[in-house]
């Protein structure tokens, strides 16, 4: 018993030795996840950007899965996601977008640079539909399934990897 | 040349770091031998070579943020040519590596000291300390010029520089990484000093008296550099509270638990000769929390509003010298100490008694701090985010703190060796009766208030009058000075929980948006916002307010001005509150943003008696300073004797 104690405290610093190791070699992962995840889109009412594409209003994204895409033209890894999503949206993907602080003359320029795969695209110049989402950057892409429940969150840009991945997560939110 | 200069008495004082560390393996060897006094000798002016070398090692590093020598990184990245030159000054230790060179010259001056003054310790147990010293000092040298040269020059020189962090630019903490350096590093000779008597297998009351003093000068230290601390954050961050929990600040906290029961403990070794293992333990104990905190703050492992040098090299330097000191004086103290022989014995209601029952608690509350710091660390191996905030530690420790006064009232008026259960209580009976009068009449004049808090101020009362017992019915004149000491600093603890408590019971809180010439009112005061204006100053521009306040309805008017500032180089905002102190708490003020509509925001705090939390702090640190003085005195009387 006694000598278990004298070893006590050695045997606690190599626990924390080990710990701090590991913290330090493994640095923590800081992606802000969204706490609506598994919850009904919240409410969001965002005025149309272009025009001849409607904005975006929570009660017409129903019935079918979709994709929001929160993306702005003046951000890089937008422009690296966009193939993808007309890839996707080749595959009958149907994508929505949050155009976050932007203008409709930089967003045209954007799309006839990188091709446009939205149906929707909604005017956030506030950030406040990207709030309602919990979203904290761009580009994310939140996956609704068809009862209008986020049933996923792809935080950055979405690569060529992750276009059969979300393909089949929208088969399976039908 | 400065720079130079400075990287070649570092390289000299890690040298002499490894000539010391090799006379005192000789003098230990040669331990016995007409041999050992010679390299006692030798070893003695090689410690006070390596202090003198590595003190000016820091000051020529100082000398170049005082010339604004932008041809060294250092200075081009954390100081500006217009700053004022107390903050040019504090600049040199405002930032990783020059705080690190700090921490060094500390270092070796603590073992320049320990080789000039201590006469008490056997030689061989002296030089084994010295040893352990130099031991410490190598690993921080190879970390300076290996991984954190603060002497790098930068070619070519930067035309400007590009400043200090705007929240650091404040006389309190341009001064409070130094007091809290001395604090930590004050430890490491404990530190040493415990290692030598492992390696020698010397522990008994010469050993404890010759740790007293380097204990009591740490936490001292340690005492101002977190009062100090917690002023400048409840200041300058205009948050308005004086405490948060943050990892930073918790690793200024845990060593200051640590060297606290090593206090108590040395106490009973120096006088009583017990507690030889457990004094031994808290003297590794302290240092590691030292050390663990230092790491915890310059690795960035844990986030913290602090951390100013995240850097996972650093960090993996650091953790292996963490390793090697505290893994190895561990393993030291496992194999060792059962060859310590067992000191004498007391029962269990005796002064010694009380101090074994503080140790435990502080133990407890220094367990709960680690592991609530720890905590996150450990979640995030298991794949869990989370962080431990204010509400856990406050819950946590407020019962261990509580019973902790209980203990502190209790112990000094007990006797050594032996006491009976009811001449304690008999002595008990003023102090709580005075708890039990305070807790009636603050929770009949408050009605509503938590009784947390209630309780708070009763211990509180209760504490302060024991705390003054045992001057009772004593010549005060002729009382030695250490125990004046102990009153003061006890008194301390009184008045500090006296000021928690107030605040957390009585403050109230206004935050509002006014246009000029709107009023307020928050706790007894009107406060009218009579003109937003610009203001100017050295490196910064700020918006002003001019706040005109009356307490009560027939009050003298004064204003008070909190500052939105601006800084240039680089651009960062800060908020200066303005806080108005009077006899009873203060008055706290910050300006906030402005809206279009013309409205400001303004939040006000009415903080009955916060003040007293440094007040007590500050009297913690004098007690401190009056024990140490009388025990230096007294014992250079009995080696004259």
């Amino acid at each position: 018993m006694k000598r278990a104690l004298i070893w006590a405290p050695l045997a606690l610093f190599a626990i924390v030795f080990g710990l701090a190791a590991a913290g330090l070699f493994k640095p923590a992962d800081r992606t802000i996840y969204s706490a609506m995840v598994g919850k009904p889109l919240p409410t969001i009412e965002l005025p149309a950007l272009l025009p001849g594409k409607p904005g975006i209003a929570t009660a017409q994204l129903k019935g079918k899965p979709r994709l929001l895409n929160v993306f702005a033209s003046w951000c890089v890894p937008c422009i690296a996601e966009a193939p993808h999503l007309l890839a996707l949206k080749a595959a009958g993907a149907e994508i929505d977008a949050i155009a976050i602080r932007d203008t409709p003359e930089a967003v045209r320029a954007f799309l006839a640079r990188n091709g446009d795969p939205y149906t929707r695209i909604g005017d956030d110049k506030a950030s406040v539909g990207q709030l309602a989402l919990g979203s904290s950057g761009v580009p994310e892409t939140f996956l609704i399934d068809s009862r209008g429940v986020i049933v996923k969150q792809h935080v950055g840009d979405i690569r060529a990897e992750h276009v059969a991945e979300l393909l089949a997560a929208l088969e399976a939110a039908k | 040349m400065i720079a130079e200069a400075g990287l070649a008495a570092l390289w000299l004082a890690g040298t002499f770091a490894l000539i010391q560390l090799m006379l005192a393996w000789g003098a230990v060897r040669a331990n016995g031998t007409a041999q050992a006094d010679e390299l006692m000798t030798a070893l003695r002016r090689v410690s006070l070579l390596q202090g003198l070398l590595a003190l000016l090692s820091f000051g020529l590093l100082i000398a170049l943020f005082v010339r604004s020598d932008m041809s060294v990184v250092l200075v081009a990245t954390n100081s500006h040519s217009a700053k004022p030159l107390i903050y040019k000054i504090a600049g040199a230790w405002g930032n990783h590596e020059g705080s690190m060179l700090l921490w060094v010259a500390v270092l070796a001056t603590a073992g320049a000291g320990v080789a000039l003054f201590e006469r008490r310790l056997a030689s061989a147990t002296l030089a084994a300390t010295l040893g352990a010293q130099a031991f410490i000092a190598i690993g921080f040298y190879a970390f300076l010029v290996f991984a954190s040269n603060p002497f790098i020059r930068l070619d070519p020189p930067a035309p400007d520089g590009q400043g200090l962090n705007p929240l650091l630019q404040d006389p309190g903490l341009a001064f409070h990484p130094p007091t809290l350096y001395i604090g930590y590093v004050g430890l490491s000779v404990a530190f040493s000093f415990a290692v030598g008597a492992l390696i020698m297998r010397d522990v008994g009351p010469a050993f404890a008296k010759a740790m007293r003093p380097w204990v009591l000068t740490a936490w001292i230290f340690l005492t101002i550099g977190i009062t100090a601390g917690s002023y400048w954050a409840y200041y300058e961050l205009g948050w308005g509270g004086w405490w948060f929990w943050d990892p930073v600040e918790n690793a200024s906290l845990m060593p200051w638990l640590a060297a606290t029961a090593l206090l108590h403990s040395v106490t009973v070794l120096a006088t009583r000769d017990g507690l030889r293992a457990w004094t031994l333990m808290l003297a590794l104990v302290a240092f590691a929390m030292s050390m663990i905190g230092t790491f915890l703050v310059r690795s960035g492992i844990l986030v913290s509003v602090h951390a100013f040098a995240v850097d996972p090299t650093r960090g993996s330097f650091i953790l292996a010298l963490l390793g090697i000191y505290i893994g190895g004086a561990l393993a030291l103290f496992g194999l060792r100490v059962g060859t310590v022989t067992q000191g004498s014995t007391f029962r269990l209601v005796s002064r010694e008694g009380a101090l074994v029952l503080n140790n435990l608690l502080l133990t407890v509350i220094l367990g709960i701090v680690f592991i609530g710091t720890l905590y996150p660390l450990f979640a995030q191996a298991m794949g869990v985010q989370l962080s431990i905030g204010a509400p856990f530690f406050n819950k946590a420790t407020a019962p261990v703190a509580l019973a902790l006064v209980a203990a502190t009232a209790a112990g000094p008026l007990l006797r050594w060796r032996r006491d009976s259960m009811n001449a304690l209580l008999g002595k008990l009976l003023v102090p709580v009766g005075a708890a039990g009068v305070a807790f009636a009449l603050v929770f009949a004049l408050s009605r509503g208030t938590h009784p947390v808090p209630v309780l708070a101020i009763a211990f509180a009362v209760g504490l302060g009058v024991a705390s003054v017992l045992p001057l009772v019915r004593r010549n005060l004149r002729r009382t030695p000075m250490h125990v004046w000491g102990m009153v003061i600093a006890h008194l301390g603890v009184a008045v500090s929980l006296a000021g928690m408590a107030a605040d957390s019971a009585f403050k109230t809180e206004r935050l509002a948006a006014v246009h000029v010439g709107d009023n307020v009112t928050v706790g007894p005061f009107r406060v009218t916002l009579a003109e937003v204006r610009p203001a100017i100053g050295p490196n910064w521009s700020a918006l002003e307010a001019r706040l005109q306040v009356r307490r009560g309805e027939d009050g003298q008017v004064f204003e008070m001005m909190p500052q939105q500032r601006f800084f240039s180089a680089p651009p960062t905002n800060t908020n200066e509150a303005a806080i108005r102190t009077l006899f009873d708490g203060q008055l706290y003020t910050v300006l906030g943003e402005g809206a279009e509509d013309g409205r400001w925001q303004l939040r006000l705090w009415w903080k009955p008696w916060v003040t007293l939390i440094w007040l007590g702090g500050g009297l913690i640190a004098l007690g401190g300073l009056l024990a140490l003085i009388g025990r230096v005195r007294r014992e250079r009387r009995e080696d004259d004797a």
